[in-house]
C-alpha cells in the first residue's frame, strides 16, 4: 500500500511538471523577446513621451542626499534628481547657468551675488526660493566633515553667511577668496533640495530624495536598482523625454555587457576597453566616449625607503612604457600622462617633458642613488577595475617586468578594496597603483587634493611633501584672477615632475555602451550624466 | 525519537552561544580602534568618540557580550552605519533572495547528483558511469565565474532562451510581500510572472548547483558502491527482488546516510558562499550584502550577517542530524 502512494504521488508530480512545461511552452515565444519587443513597441508608438531606460552600472548608490557622500555611484542619480545652482557644460566643466540665472562677485572675490530662476519648485510641490538656498547651504555648514564631506573639502569654513537678499537673491560673503567657487557650485554634491522634505525625513533624507531636477524619485531596491520617474512639473519645457530610468547594479563588467546584449538593460557603463570591437560590430548597439577627465598613475611613496631617493623615483619614471601599457590594456583609448592631471584642464603647463622610456638612463640613476644592482620593493595592484586602471592586476604584471630590465625586483602585492586605501593612505605602500576622475574640472582638485601636504592622509597617498609646491598651491587657490592662477599652476607642475611623486601613467577615455536607437545621451567627464533629454530615435 | 531530538537541541545551545561571543568579538580583534577605522583618518576626535560610545566599545567586554546577546533576543540585530537602518529588517530581502537561489541549485544538484550517483553505481564500469563519473571531476573542478559568463553568453545572448542576470524583469517588477518570488507570484495566482521568476532562476540555479552536484554525485556513487557489495543486498537479489528497488530502496536508504552529511555542508556552504554566483548574475543576496558591507567597513552588518549565515549552517546541520536518526533508527543519542 505504501508503495502504491509512492507510485501516486510520482505521477502527480510528473502530470503537473508537464503541465507547467506545456505553460511555459505556450509561453516561451513571445516571452524570451519581451523586454526588447516592449521597449521597441514604446519607443515607435511615443516617441514625443520616451518610455523607458535601464542603465546598467558596476555599484550600489551610497546616499540619494548627495551633500552625504563623496561616491561616483550616487552622483549618477541624484544628478537627475536635484539641480545645482550653477551648471557645468553638456560635455566640459565650463559653468552656465542652473537654478541661478546671473551671478556676479566683487572685485575682491569676497562676496558673491546670484540671481535665481523664478517658478521653479520641488517635487513636493514647495518652491524653490532664496530661503530654501540659505537653508540648504546652514546645513551643510552646520554640519561636520564626515556628514557633508564635499562640503568640507571644497568651502571648509570660508563661506562666512549665505543671506536672501530678496525672494530670488542670494549673497555668500567668504572669508577669503575660492578661486573655483562657481565650479564647485556647479558640481554634484551641492544639488539643493527642499526643505520641507528635509525636515520631514531627517536622517533619513537620504533614502527620500526631494530636489527640483528632470526625474523624481521612486523606489530604492537595495544592491539591485533605483527608479526614478518623469518630474511631469519639470520647469524646462519638454524635459525630460523619458518616462522612467531604472538603474541597475549589475556589478561584473562582462556581465553587464551581455545583460546589454541580451537586450535586459538599455546603456551601460564601465565598459571593458578590451570590448570595445565586439560592440562596434554589433549593429544594436552604440559606443559612447566619456571625455576624459582622470589619471591613472603609479605612486611612490616617498617616505618609504629607498623611494624617498629622488634620484630612485625618477628612474622607476623612465623604466616605464607608457605606450606599450597603453596598446595593451585601454584598447588605445588614453593618452600618456605627463603631469598630475589631464591636457582639458585650465592651467595644465603643455612645456614639462616626460620621463621618456628608457632603461638605460634609469640604470644610470639607480647607480647615482647607490643601488646600481637595484632593490626589492612591493608594488600593489588594484583588486577592482576603474576607467583609469581596468585590469589593475595586469597592469602590476607589466610594470614589474619593466621594472625589472632595471634590475628593480618588485613583489606584486593586493589587498581587498578597502583595506588597500587604508593602507595605502597610511603609507604602507611602497608603490601602488591608483587614479583619480575630476570633480569640477578645477586644477586644485587635482594638485592640491591629490599631491599637497594637507592631503596626506586623504588623498595624497604617496606622502609627497614639498614646501615650495604647497605654497604655490594655496596662493593659486585663493586667487580670484584666473591668468595668475594658470601661472601658479604651470610652475608646481614642473617641481613635481622633477621631485616624481609618481608615476603618471594614462588619461583615458571611460567607455559606455547602449542601444543604437539611444540619441543625445552625452556622458559627462565627471562622470555624473544628466539624462533629460536622453530619447529613442525612430 | 522526541527524546533525541531534544538533547539534540539542547546541545546546540553551547554552539550557538560560542558562535554569538566569537562573531561579537571580531569587531574587537580589529587592530587600533574600529571607530577611527571606521570614520578614516581625518574624523574629529569627537566623532571617534561619539561613535566608540555608538558601538558600545567603551564598555567592558563581559557587559557588551550581555547587552548583544539580549539584543539579539529580542531580534535586534542593531543598526547599519551605512544606511542607518535595522539589521533585522534590511537583512530580509537579501537572505530571502539567496535562500531561494540556494533551495534550487540544492534541488537541481541533489535531484541530479544522487540519481547519476546511483545510475553510475548500479551500472558501474559502463559508458554512464565514464561520462557522469569525468563531468563530475570537471564540475567539482568548475570556475564558477568562467561558466557563469559561458551561461549568459550561449543561453541568453546567442539562443535568447533566459535573461542573463537579476531575480525579476525590472521593466515589469514584481509586488513583493515575502520577498520569495516563486511564493509571492504562487500566491497572487500570477503564473506568467512566476514563470519569468523561474526564467531568471536558472542560470544561477545551475552554475551554483554545479559544485555541490558534483560532490554530490560522487559521495553517492561511492557510497553505494559499497553497499552493494553488501550480503543483504545479495539476498535481497537471490530473492527475486527488481533491480530497481533493491538499487533505490535497500541500497540507497543504506548508502544515504554520508550523502546527507555532504547534502547538509553543502547547503551551508552555498548560503554563505553564493557571493561568486550572486556577483555574476547580479543576484542581490546576502554574500554581497554583507561584501559591500565590508567595502563601507559597516561593522554591525558584518556582524550580524555573518552570524545569520552561521546560524542557518547550525540549523541545517541540526536538520540533518534529527534525519539521520529518522531514517537510520540505529543512530540515537546517548
Amino acid at each position: 500500500m505504501r508503495q502504491r502512494k509512492g507510485i501516486w504521488a510520482v505521477v502527480f508530480l510528473l502530470v503537473l511538471s508537464l503541465a507547467l512545461v506545456g505553460c511555459a511552452k505556450d509561453k516561451a515565444g513571445n516571452d524570451a523577446k519581451e523586454p526588447k519587443d516592449n521597449d521597441d513597441g514604446k519607443s515607435t508608438e511615443e516617441t514625443a513621451s520616451g518610455g523607458q531606460l535601464v542603465f546598467g552600472r558596476g555599484g550600489d548608490s551610497t546616499s540619494l542626499d548627495p551633500a552625504t557622500t563623496t561616491e561616483g555611484e550616487a552622483f549618477k542619480v541624484t544628478q537627475n534628481l536635484y539641480e545645482t545652482l550653477i551648471n557645468f557644460g553638456p560635455q566640459d566643466t565650463e559653468i552656465h547657468p542652473g537654478l541661478a540665472t546671473e551671478w556676479e562677485q566683487s572685485e575682491d572675490g569676497l562676496k558673491h551675488t546670484l540671481k535665481l530662476r523664478e517658478g521653479v519648485k520641488f517635487h513636493d510641490g514647495t518652491d524653490f526660493n532664496a530661503d530654501a538656498v540659505v537653508f540648504n547651504f546652514e546645513r551643510w555648514k552646520s554640519g561636520t566633515g564626515e556628514e557633508f564631506p564635499y562640503y568640507s573639502s571644497q568651502f571648509g569654513d570660508r563661506i562666512a553667511e549665505v543671506k536672501a537678499v530678496d525672494e530670488y537673491t542670494v549673497e555668500f560673503t567668504l572669508t577669503a577668496p575660492i578661486a573655483p567657487f562657481y565650479k564647485n557650485l556647479a558640481m554634484s554634491p551641492f544639488g539643493i533640495a527642499s526643505p520641507a522634505a528635509v525636515e520631514q525625513h531627517g536622517e533619513n533624507f537620504f533614502k527620500n530624495p526631494v530636489g527640483t531636477g528632470p526625474f523624481k524619485f521612486k523606489e530604492w531596491k537595495e544592491n539591485d536598482r533605483i527608479t526614478i520617474v518623469k518630474n511631469e512639473e519639470y520647469w524646462q519645457e519638454g524635459l525630460p523625454k523619458l518616462d522612467e530610468v531604472i538603474f541597475r547594479v549589475i556589478p561584473e563588467n562582462s556581465a553587464r555587457l551581455n545583460a546589454l546584449m541580451s537586450g535586459e538593460v538599455d546603456l551601460i557603463d564601465g565598459v571593458n576597453f578590451s570590448d570595445k570591437e565586439t560592440i562596434d560590430g554589433n549593429p544594436d548597439l552604440q559606443v559612447f566616449e566619456r571625455p576624459s577627465l582622470n589619471i591613472g598613475y603609479l605612486g611612490l611613496t616617498s617616505t618609504r625607503k629607498p623611494l624617498d631617493n629622488k634620484l630612485v623615483r625618477q628612474a622607476l619614471n623612465y623604466a616605464v612604457n607608457k605606450q606599450a601599457l597603453i596598446d595593451a590594456f585601454y584598447a588605445g583609448a588614453a593618452e600618456p600622462a605627463i603631469n598630475p592631471m589631464p591636457p582639458v584642464v585650465a592651467g595644465y603647463n603643455p612645456d614639462v617633458k616626460d620621463y621618456d622610456y628608457n632603461p638605460a638612463k634609469a640604470k644610470e640613476l639607480l647607480a647615482e642613488a647607490g643601488y646600481p644592482d637595484g632593490f626589492e620593493m612591493e608594488l600593489w595592484a588594484m583588486p577592482v577595475p576603474r576607467p583609469y586602471m581596468p585590469e589593475g592586476q595586469k597592469v602590476a604584471e607589466a610594470l614589474q617586468n619593466m621594472f625589472a630590465e632595471i634590475g628593480v625586483k618588485a613583489e606584486i602585492v593586493t589587498y581587498e578594496w578597502g583595506t588597500y586605501l587604508d593602507k595605502a593612505a597610511n603609507g604602507e605602500a611602497d608603490t601602488f597603483l591608483l587614479g583619480w576622475t575630476g570633480d569640477n574640472g578645477d586644477a586644485d582638485n587635482f594638485l592640491y587634493v591629490l599631491l599637497d601636504e594637507d592631503s596626506i592622509g586623504s588623498n595624497n597617498y604617496s606622502y609627497y611633501k614639498n614646501a615650495e609646491v604647497h605654497e604655490l598651491l594655496l596662493k593659486a587657490q585663493a586667487s580670484p584672477d584666473q591668468a595668475e592662477r594658470e601661472e601658479l599652476y604651470k610652475q608646481a607642475q614642473v617641481i613635481i615632475k622633477d621631485d616624481a611623486p609618481w608615476i603618471p601613467l594614462v588619461h583615458s577615455t571611460p567607455l559606455l555602451a547602449g542601444r543604437s536607437d539611444i540619441s543625445n545621451f552625452l556622458p559627462h567627464p565627471t562622470g555624473s550624466d544628466l539624462l533629460s533629454s536622453v530619447e529613442y530615435t525612430k | 525519537m522526541l527524546s533525541y531530538t531534544i538533547k539534540r537541541l539542547l546541545s546546540s545551545i553551547p554552539v550557538l552561544i560560542g558562535l554569538i561571543l566569537i562573531v561579537s568579538f571580531m569587531i574587537r580583534a580589529i587592530p587600533g580602534n574600529p571607530a577611527r577605522m571606521i570614520l578614516g583618518q581625518l574624523a574629529t576626535e569627537e566623532a571617534v568618540a561619539t561613535l566608540t560610545k555608538q558601538l558600545g566599545l567603551d564598555q567592558p567586554w563581559y557587559l557588551q557580550f550581555f547587552q548583544y546577546l539580549g539584543n539579539l533576543l529580542t531580534g535586534d540585530l542593531g543598526v547599519s552605519l551605512r544606511t542607518k537602518s535595522p539589521i533585522s529588517e534590511e537583512i530580509w530581502p537579501f537572505l530571502a533572495a539567496t535562500a531561494e537561489l540556494a533551495f534550487c541549485a540544492m534541488l537541481i544538484a541533489i535531484v541530479i547528483g544522487v540519481n547519476a550517483g546511483i545510475i553510475s553505481a548500479w551500472f558501474q564500469n559502463s559508458w554512464f558511469d565514464y561520462i557522469a563519473m569525468i563531468l563530475a571531476l570537471i564540475g567539482v573542478s568548475m570556475p564558477i565565474f568562467w561558466l557563469g559568463l559561458m551561461e549568459q553568453w550561449v543561453f541568453a545572448i546567442k539562443l535568447d532562451w533566459l535573461p542573463t542576470s537579476g531575480r525579476e524583469n525590472v521593466r515589469d517588477p514584481i509586488e513583493s510581500m515575502t520577498n520569495f518570488y516563486i511564493i509571492d507570484t504562487l500566491l497572487q495566482g500570477d503564473f506568467e510572472q512566476l514563470w519569468v521568476v523561474v526564467k531568471h532562476l536558472i542560470l544561477p540555479s545551475v552554475a551554483l548547483a554545479t559544485i555541490p552536484m558534483a560532490i554530490i554525485a560522487r559521495i553517492t556513487r561511492s557510497t553505494m558502491l559499497e553497499v552493494m557489495k553488501s550480503d543483504f543486498i545479495r539476498t535481497a537479489r537471490a530473492k527475486g527482488l527488481r533491480m530497481f528497488w533493491v538499487v533505490y530502496k535497500h541500497s540507497l536508504k543504506n548508502a544515504i546516510i554520508p550523502v546527507l552529511t555532504i547534502i547538509g555542508l553543502q547547503t551551508g556552504l552555498l548560503l554563505g558562499g553564493a557571493i561568486l554566483t550572486e556577483t555574476i548574475f547580479s543576484w542581490p543576496g546576502i554574500g554581497r550584502y554583507i561584501y559591500e558591507a565590508i567595502n563601507y567597513r559597516d561593522y554591525p552588518v558584518i556582524q550580524s550577517g555573518i552570524l545569520i549565515i552561521a546560524l542557518v549552517f547550525v540549523t541545517i546541520n541540526l536538520i540533518v542530524d534529527l534525519l539521520y536518526a529518522a531514517i537510520d533508527p540505529r543512530i540515537k543519542y546517548d
